[in-house]
């Protein structure tokens, strides 16, 4: 049981961190400021929700403790990571930021 | 471009009732967890800068009729009242009193005056936050 709990918390921990790794390497390798956004707010967001998780279950095994305050950082951060990148990225839209130079659609450019 | 603000303020209709019942356990917890009056009334104005984010002044303020000049005076009044009570009871000044009390639903509690205190920071920190920022919001 604490073996199978154990390799449990390990994995979460490090895909976590794994995921935080990849979200830093398209910041800074992405060209653009949309595709940069969409690595940060959707790779990070699952990073650090596997890292709260992890932590959730080794305080929940090893210490016995039920903590609430985790499970609502995870409810917390799933409903406003991707929220905070959307409005990032359509502030950087409206004050009229370029797409890199090879996208080849822009809808909303049509909307105004 | 016309702007819209649908996810914005759908999500911070959730958000705010989050972030103020994590207030009031913040709030309740600071006799014996991190926490107290302080982070909680930090947290309770946060959420209501978040609705002044998503809506506009005049919206909040339909909302929450408040005048929070008047908090500030409130929570003042219950912390003083709180160290001044002590002395109708013949103690120094500020000596606090604690008893354990049988409430229903919650069992055996020990309820003590330094959340009377505790209650006053709060408002106190809710009114300043909120004044400060909605002057500088208000003035053009």
């Amino acid at each position: 049981m604490t073996v199978i709990s154990d390799v449990l918390i390990v994995l979460l921990l490090l895909a976590g961190a794994f995921f935080s790794l990849v979200a830093a390497f398209g910041v800074i390798r992405l060209p653009d400021v949309y595709t940069r956004n969409h690595a940060a707010s959707k790779s990070a967001t699952l990073g650090v929700m596997c890292i709260m998780l992890g932590t959730f279950v080794y305080f929940l095994v090893e210490h016995d403790l039920f903590s609430s305050r985790l499970l609502l950082g995870i409810a917390f951060f799933f409903i406003t990571a991707p929220v905070a990148g959307h409005l990032i990225s359509r502030a950087a839209y409206n004050s009229g930021v370029k797409m890199w130079d090879k996208s080849v659609r822009d809808d909303l450019k049509n909307k105004k | 471009m016309k702007t819209n603000d649908v996810i914005f303020q759908t999500v911070a209709k959730v958000v705010f009732f989050m972030i103020i019942f994590f207030a009031v356990r913040i709030f309740f917890a600071g006799h014996y967890y991190p926490g107290g009056g302080f982070v909680g009334g930090l947290l309770t104005s946060g959420a209501i800068v978040l609705l002044l984010l998503a809506f506009d002044l005049k919206t909040v303020k339909k909302i929450l009729p408040v005048d929070y000049k008047w908090l500030i005076s409130l929570g003042l009044l219950f912390a003083t009242g709180t160290a001044a009570g002590s002395v109708l009871f013949n103690v120094p000044f500020f000596t606090h009193a604690y008893d354990y009390f049988q409430l229903p639903l919650f069992g055996k509690t020990s309820l003590h005056t330094a959340m009377l205190f505790d209650l006053g920071v709060y408002l106190v920190v809710i009114g300043v936050t909120m004044t400060i920022i909605q002057t500088i919001g208000e003035s053009e």
